[in-house]
Order: C-alpha cells, then structure tokens, then sequence
C-alpha cells in the first residue's frame, strides 16, 4: 500500500511500510474504489467489466488488480466496440490485456454492421445510440451479466451527480431516477430480481483531476492519443477531428493540417475534438487542466444536443 | 472574489503535486430548506474554488437569463440543480454529490434537500459525511427545520457542525441578530448532543464571509466558511477505537495463498498481532499484511486489504476479524434506531432482510416502542413506521451477528432493511444495544416427537393454507377437505379467518399492519398444530406473499401446500355470501382485501383452484389427491 509517510511525495511500492497517520485525499477514494470493487464481486453471479480504453478504465482495472490481488481479478472486460474509435485505441487495448492476463470480450452491434452505421452518414445521436447504448444492452443480454463496473464519475456531468454507485437497471436495461435505492455508509444493497442487473461505479467520487493526479502517483499507462502530438486534424464546427483513418469524408477544398494536439476525453474519432497543446507528460497534462476553464465532456460531441440529454439517454440505458 | 490560482501551478508543478498528493479529504453535508440559498452557497463554493470550467459557465450565464431568479445576474443554485424534471419543479429531490478542491483540502459535498418529506435523502447524505452545515435564514432565526436538520445529524453520529446564518445582507449585518441566532442555536445543540459547534455570518449570494473576510461584518472575527472547512480537525476517532475488519471476500488465487479481504473500520492492525473471528471467536495472530504494493507491516483504519492468518481457520464473507481482547459483542436480538424510508410502510412481524457490515441475515421487527417526531424529539405511540418516520425497535435476527454500538463505530452498527421479494432498500438503522432476554427462552427439545405422532396417527402432518379474495369460496372448499379427510381417519383441524379474529386475534383490526400481525399468529399456531401431528387447514385471506412465504418457511419441507382459490373480483362481488363488498361499495367498510386493500396472487402454489369452472367437490378431490401425492396421506 502507498502511504504519505513524509517520504518524497511520490511513494512507490516497499514491503514493510508503517501505517499513515492519517489517509491522504487520494488512499480515501483508492480504499473506497476496492471497497465498492470486493462487494460487487462478492454478491454477483457474473459481473463484467466494462472497458472503454479511456484514462478512468486504465484506473478502474488499476483498482481491480489492487482490489483482488494476488488474485486476478475475477471478471472478464467487455469492450463495447463501435469500429469508429481511433486506431490507437485498438492498439492499446490489446496490449493492456495481454499484460493484465484478463479476458476481453469484444462486441459490436451486429445490426450496425450490417446497416454499416457511421456517424457521418447517420449522424452522431443514431450512431451513439445504436452502437453504443444498443450494443452495450446486447452485450450483456447475451452473456447474462448481472453485474457491470463501469468507470462513470459524479463530476462529469450534472444529472451524474445523484447516480448512484450501485445504480438498478430494469430487465430492459432503463434507468428510473424514482426507483434508485438509497446508499447509506459503506453498506450496498446487491440484491436484483430476475432479470433485473446493476451498474456499479467505483469512480463515482472521483474528479478529473483525481483520476490524473492518481496516474501520475501510480505511473498507470493510458493511451498516448492524451499526449500531445503532431497529428493530421481539419476544423469541424469549431471542433478539431482527427483523420486517423481513410474513412473520413473531406469536404471539398477540405485538407488535413497537421497541428501539435492532444484529447482530453476518448471516444468515437470522428465524434471527439482534439485541443491544440504541448503538454506531452502526466504532469504537463495536469498542468494544463489546472490551468484551463473548459469541462472535459465538452470534447463529446453527444452532449451538446440539449441541455439534459445525458439523463434522456441513461434512461434508455446508456452508461 | 474567486480564490486566487496556486502558483505553484506555474512556477513548481511539482512542489504542487507534492502538496496535492497529501491534502486529506473532508466529506460534508448541506442542511436547508429551498429558501435557505443552500444551492446558492454550494454553487459560490465551486465557483469561486474554480470547479466551474468556461463552457459550464456559458451554460450557467445563459440558463440564468432564461430561468434564473437573479434579475438576470449568475444564479448560482442552478449549477447544482441536475435532473431536468427537478429543474422544471424549481427543487432539488434527491441526493446529489459535489467536488471541489483549494490547496489544503479536497471536499465532498453531500447536498440534500430540507422538507420534511425527504428525512431519508437528509439521513442518506449524512451517513457518510464528516461534518455538517446547516443554514439558518437571519431573517427567519432557529425554525423548526433547523431543529429537525441538527436532530438528524447528531442522530446519525457527527459531531462537528457549522451553522451559517445567511442572508445577513438582508438584516443589515446586523451583530444583534447573528448573535441572538448563534445563543438560541448553541442552547438548543447542547440538549442533543452536539458539542463542536461554529457559527458563521454569510450572505451565499454576496459571498460575505464565503471565502473572504467580509468588510460589512467587522464585528465577526472569526474563519470564513471555508477557512474553517479547511482548518477543521477531522482527526478519524475510529482510529483508536479497537481494530475490526470484516471479511469481504476470500482470496483463494492457489492452494498456497488464503487471504481474507475487507475494509478496516475500527483500529490499527500489525503484523503478528493476535487476533480473534467473530462470529466463532476462533483465535490466531495475523501473518501478513498483504496489498497489491507489496506487505505491510502495519494498516489503519480506512484502508482495504487482504488479510492471511498464521493458522488455517474458518473464516468466511460476513466474518469480523477483530483485536483479541476488545471482540465486539455477538446477538441476534437489538434495539435499535430505524429510519424508514420506503412508500410502503413497515410491517412488524414480517419478515425482511437486513444488511450488516457484509452479512446479510434474516430480521423482523417488532411495532416500535415510540416514533420520534423529528420537529420537536417527542416520543409518540406508534404501531408501525412510514415513510420518513424514524421510531425504536426490537429486532429479532435468525442469527447472531458481531456487532458494536452504532456510536461507537458507524460501520459495525449500521444496517439496511432489504424487501425480502422486490429486493427495494426499505429502511437503515442504527444498533443501540443487545437484548438479552431471549436467552432464556428456548425452544424444549421433548421425547416424543412429530415422527411419533405419526406414527400412531397413520399420517404425516401438514399445513393446508387456503388464500384467496373474501368469497372465492375458501370455507366451503376446506370445509368439504376436512370431512373428506375426517372420513379417512385423519385428525385435522379446521383454522378459520373470521373464527381466529373471534378469540385470539380479537385485538386485532384490518389495517395493513394488523393484517400482517394475523398471519404471523396463525402461522406460530399453524406450526404447533403441525408440531402436535395434525392436518391443519388454514382459511385465510392471507393477502400478502411475504407472511404466506413465512409461514411456509416455519415448517419443514414437504409439511406446507399452498392452495390459491382464485376467483377474479367479479365474480365474488357477484356471489358476496357476507354482503361485504356492497358494503364495501358504498363504503361502509374499508380495508377490504380486492377493493381497497391489495391482495397479492400467489406465484408459485401447489394447487390453484379456478373456482369459476371446478365446482366445490371437484376442488376438494384436487386437495386430497395432492395430499397424497406428497405422501401426507398414505
């Protein structure tokens, strides 16, 4: 276990370290994490992890390894794919489970390949829908997950602030803000009905910042697309999309740039606008986020349509 | 206004990082009404702690035009107000978490609303704070909410409160008033327990004394509001309470590696330490320390670990490993504290689930010895529990669970009351003390027994339980199974609902909860009469699945066949042998089961009768003929 122990900031593994006299912000929100993680496990049939390649799934299976060890932890990953993330995303992905020795379960919505769903020809709303809010419900009819971990914060969004951390979805995956059951200490109720599954978030009192300054203090690997680098992008609605691939239509007279940019958030590449930076390290990056005023969905272009959409759509049964 | 930006940022990240990667965490709650501008402090918090990024804003600058209540200036409350349904009420209804940070400190705010209504989101939000602040209008003074809020707080065991009297603009920054509020308050809190008390004057929509020193309050030298929430001692108490973990899971990766993991939540632990497992109080010393970083040689309180003994004992999910010497006590009978917090109110004698630390065991409740009116802490008569209500019970566990005082440590003495069918959070509570006077009451082991009993009476004895609408014909069926049954020379007893209302359950009325006691009665008689070898059928409404489901629980396998005489309503409105739904029409009766008190159909029984194409006879071969399917007749 890491401790503050007066010793130099940042701490890194040793045997026989001595107990803090107090737990720091960070080892709080660490031992709640593996908390939330034990009790999930522990009264679940078959739990799933979801695993979205971002920087809170890189922390959340940091948290698992920590919570189960030495065991592996007991759960396979389910990646919702929609094929539209960026290739680094792939790469990153596959590399991360053969270092974790973890199952990943791979799923993309059969009816969007065959109706070859994209988010230029349908739309961004459709394409997200049915990728990913159909596909995730598919994912977990099909192998009967009755537990899924999902790396959701409270601070991402104002209609995320009352989630809860063990969140009930009905046998058709709907979200009821009424039925949500009240969470007391550290005391959840796992208990479902036939049919019935939960979302848990072990990163639900977790920021933005707390997720990155914990990379930082755990040297966790997250996908370099974070880093700021040299990349081909064009200028969309004030938003600047990555051409990471040849699928992406250019408008006449339309020509990449290359600009030195990074991604605050990851998702759909030609859905996720990159920001002109240069901050290329851990702490260049928290650097810049102290010193920035812009929230960090506002890179997701799925959240602009209208004020509470976000709630319409976990009603429906996104994460 | 807003706090000026660390500079480190900028000219020593990591001088900052270092600083940042020691800053302890206080969790705190909000209490106010929705006039009180809680949502508006709360809102000046994160903005001026700079949580708010540029786009929010944009969003918070264009919302307030729209819909703000500040002639047009930032209306801070809606940065907070989340669901759009809430927005639309101009309320907030639930609980919601907030974060923000300043160099000293990271805060997570609890923020729930104040009516009286919602004493379950206001109990919720506290049972995992650390502190609590409480607005007071400086118009309005100590109201009867303030001493609801303050009551709950100190109920669920924090100590430390903050009582900002806001508004203070509007009364002219008065020191008169302030202090009138501030003695009135601290006479008030002393009565309930709460000793580290700070009361602050503020405007949230100002930002007088918020963050800043405010000039208009000269008189007032003491912290801002936040000044204190970053200075405050939030020492962890639990830390020097006596070491308690319970087991979460076991972690078995090899057949060399057997860990227990699980939370701390009293104490320190050390290596070599000896120790002791409750409920089995099984001894052994720890032998490692065991985390994903490497082992240690000592934890503490708050951190998640995996523990490995020196010998191989039983230890299992729900198990307390815990400091020799200083065990916690074991009981599976309490009194305690219970909040309820579903629509549906609480059912003494049914029985729920309730979850403890990680174990989770069967419970009833007892009716409560008095509720608390939270406005005033008068004790009142009561015969069940509502939403919102808070009461003392007796609780009755199916086994004995280790247990502290919730006073002494929140995490051994907290528990949630779970619906044993919809699986719906029904209730929390609070353990106060073991009841002991259980023990010497003990179920008689005696010589001759229900084999016995069978054996000179040439059957096997049973509960044949009988459900169904008033008038679906329960009596005229179990009374032709009974001669059927007499005839073949079985010895039966007929239970009858109206005969049972007669005599023993003669105090008893027709409320959810009387319903619920009646049922619990005839299924304690119908299991000794099963005890004593007979047939007993049971004609009872018996609306409710879960007393149907205990009653069947109180007896052996093979010993309960439930028998649904199904009629739709009707039909029995039509037959109506006892007039009661004309009455009940013209409402001259209620709480009549199919017409304004629920019936819930059976799911799974051993015989439905559909009473609209069997006759009567028929009926009675159908219940007879199960009988000796299941080898009650031979």
């Amino acid at each position: 276990m890491l401790v503050d122990d007066g010793n130099d900031g940042r701490a890194t593994p040793r045997a026989g370290a001595v107990a803090p006299r107090r737990l720091t912000h960070l080892r709080r929100l660490e031992a709640e994490s593996i908390h939330i993680l034990r009790e999930a496990v522990a009264e679940s049939e078959n739990p799933v992890m979801l695993y979205s390649v971002g920087k809170d799934s890189s922390v959340m299976v940091h948290l698992a390894r920590k919570a189960f060890h030495p065991s592996v932890p007991p759960f396979p990953l389910l990646h919702v794919d929609t094929t539209w993330k960026f290739r680094a995303m792939y790469e990153f992905r596959d590399w991360t489970v053969a270092e974790l020795g973890m199952e990943l379960l791979v799923h993309q919505n059969p009816d969007c390949l065959e109706q070859a769903i994209n988010p230029f020809t349908h739309g961004s709303a459709v394409h997200t829908h049915m990728w990913k809010t159909e596909g995730l419900k598919q994912a977990l009819d099909l192998h009967g997950f009755d537990v899924a971990f999902g790396g959701a914060r409270r601070d991402e969004e104002k209609s995320r602030a009352k989630e809860r951390i063990f969140s009930l979805r009905s046998a058709q995956h709907r979200w009821d803000p009424k039925q949500q059951r009240p969470e007391l200490w550290r005391v959840y109720n796992v208990r479902r009905n036939q049919g019935e599954t939960i979302r848990v978030f072990p990163l639900s009192n977790w920021t933005e910042l707390d997720v990155w300054q914990y990379i930082y203090l755990e040297q966790i690997p997250v996908v370099p697309l974070y880093y700021a680098a040299v990349r081909p992008v064009v200028e969309r609605d004030g938003a600047l999309i990555m051409v990471d691939d040849e699928r992406m239509p250019l408008e006449p007279g339309e020509r990449p740039v290359e600009r030195r940019v990074r991604f605050r958030t990851l998702g759909c590449y030609p859905l996720t606008g990159a920001i002109e930076s240069e901050a290329d390290t851990v702490q260049k990056i928290i650097q810049e986020m102290l010193l920035a005023t812009t929230s960090e969905r506002q890179g997701r272009v799925i959240d602009f349509e209208a004020s509470g959409s976000m709630e319409k759509k976990k009603q429906e049964g996104y994460f | 206004m807003a706090l000026p930006r660390d500079e480190r940022i900028t000219s020593d990240i990591d001088a900052y990082f270092d600083a940042h990667e020691r800053t302890s965490l206080l969790r705190f709650i909000t209490c106010g009404s929705v006039d009180d501008g809680k949502s508006t402090l709360i809102g000046r918090l994160l903005y001026e702690s700079q949580q708010v990024f540029e786009d929010h804003l944009a969003a918070l600058e264009a919302d307030s035009r729209r819909i703000g209540t500040q002639g047009g200036d930032l209306d801070f409350a809606l940065l907070v107000d989340g669901l759009a349904a809430e927005r639309e009420q101009g309320i907030t209804i639930d609980v919601a978490y907030r974060f923000f940070a300043t160099e000293k400190r990271k805060f997570i705010v609890a923020d729930t609303p104040g009516h009286e209504q919602y004493t379950r989101n206001m109990v919720t939000g506290a049972s995992t704070a650390d502190l609590a602040v409480i607005l007071v209008d400086a118009r309005k003074g100590v109201l009867t909410q303030t001493r609801r809020h303050s009551y709950l707080v100190s109920l669920l065991g924090i100590r430390r409160v903050v009582v900002a009297v806001n508004k203070l603009d509007l009364v002219g920054y008065s020191e008169d008033v302030f202090d009138r509020i501030e003695s009135e308050y601290r006479a008030f809190a002393a009565g309930i327990g709460l000793t580290e008390i700070a009361c602050i004057p503020v405007s949230a929509l100002r930002g007088d004394n918020v963050i800043a020193s405010s000039p208009n309050t000269p008189w007032y030298h003491g912290p801002t509001l936040l000044g204190h929430l970053e200075l405050v001692d939030v020492e962890d108490e639990a830390r020097d309470r006596p070491f308690r973990m319970p087991v979460q899971w076991v972690n078995r990766p090899d057949h060399d590696f057997r860990g227990y993991c699980g939370t701390i939540v009293g104490g320190t632990v050390r290596t070599g330490q000896p120790i002791q497992v409750l409920p089995s109080g099984r001894r052994s010393r720890i032998a490692r320390i065991t985390t994903y970083d490497g082992d240690l040689d000592e934890a503490v309180v708050g951190q998640a670990v995996t523990l490995v003994l020196e010998d191989e004992i039983d230890v299992s999910r729900g198990d307390v490993v815990c400091e020799e010497g200083r065990a916690p006590q074991v009981a599976d009978q309490f009194e305690a504290h219970v909040i309820w917090m579903h629509e549906r109110e609480m059912f003494p004698g049914r029985p729920y689930l309730m979850k403890v630390g990680p174990m989770t065991v069967g419970v009833t409740l007892s009716r409560p010895k008095f509720k608390v009116n939270v406005n005033t802490m008068e004790h009142l008569a009561a015969t069940t529990l509502a939403l919102n209500e808070i009461g003392v019970c007796s609780l009755r566990l199916n086994q004995a669970v280790p247990f502290d005082p919730y006073s002494e440590n929140r995490d051994m003495g907290g528990f949630i009351i779970i619906d044993r069918f919809t699986n719906a959070t029904l209730g929390a509570g609070l353990l106060n003390f073991a009841l002991r006077r259980a023990d010497s009451v003990q179920w008689q082991s005696v010589d001759v027994d229900k084999a016995a009993r069978a054996v000179l009476s040439g059957h096997r004895p049973c509960a044949v339980w009988f459900t169904g609408l008033p008038g679906a014909g329960k009596s005229t069926i179990s009374n032709l199974v009974e001669k059927q049954l007499h005839a073949l020379g079985a010895h039966t007893y007929l239970l009858d609902g109206d005969n049972v209302r007669l005599g023993l359950n003669r105090d008893l009325g027709f409320t959810a909860v009387d319903r619920v006691e009646n049922i619990r009665r005839v299924a304690e008689v119908t299991k000794l009469m099963v005890d004593a070898g007979l047939i007993v059928l049971v004609s009872f409404i018996s609306p409710f699945a879960a007393e149907r489901r205990f009653a069947r629980e109180l007896l052996e396998v093979g010993e309960f066949c439930e028998v649904f005489v199904d009629a739709p309503l009707e039909v029995v409105e039509t037959r109506d042998p006892k007039g009661l739904y004309r009455k009940g029409r013209r409402g001259e009766l209620v709480n009549l089961t199919g017409v304004d008190s629920p019936y819930e159909v059976p799911e799974h029984p051993e015989i439905r009768i559909d009473t609209v194409h069997v006759s009567a006879s028929a009926a009675a071969d159908m219940v007879v003929d199960q009988l000796r399917a299941m080898g009650v007749l031979s």
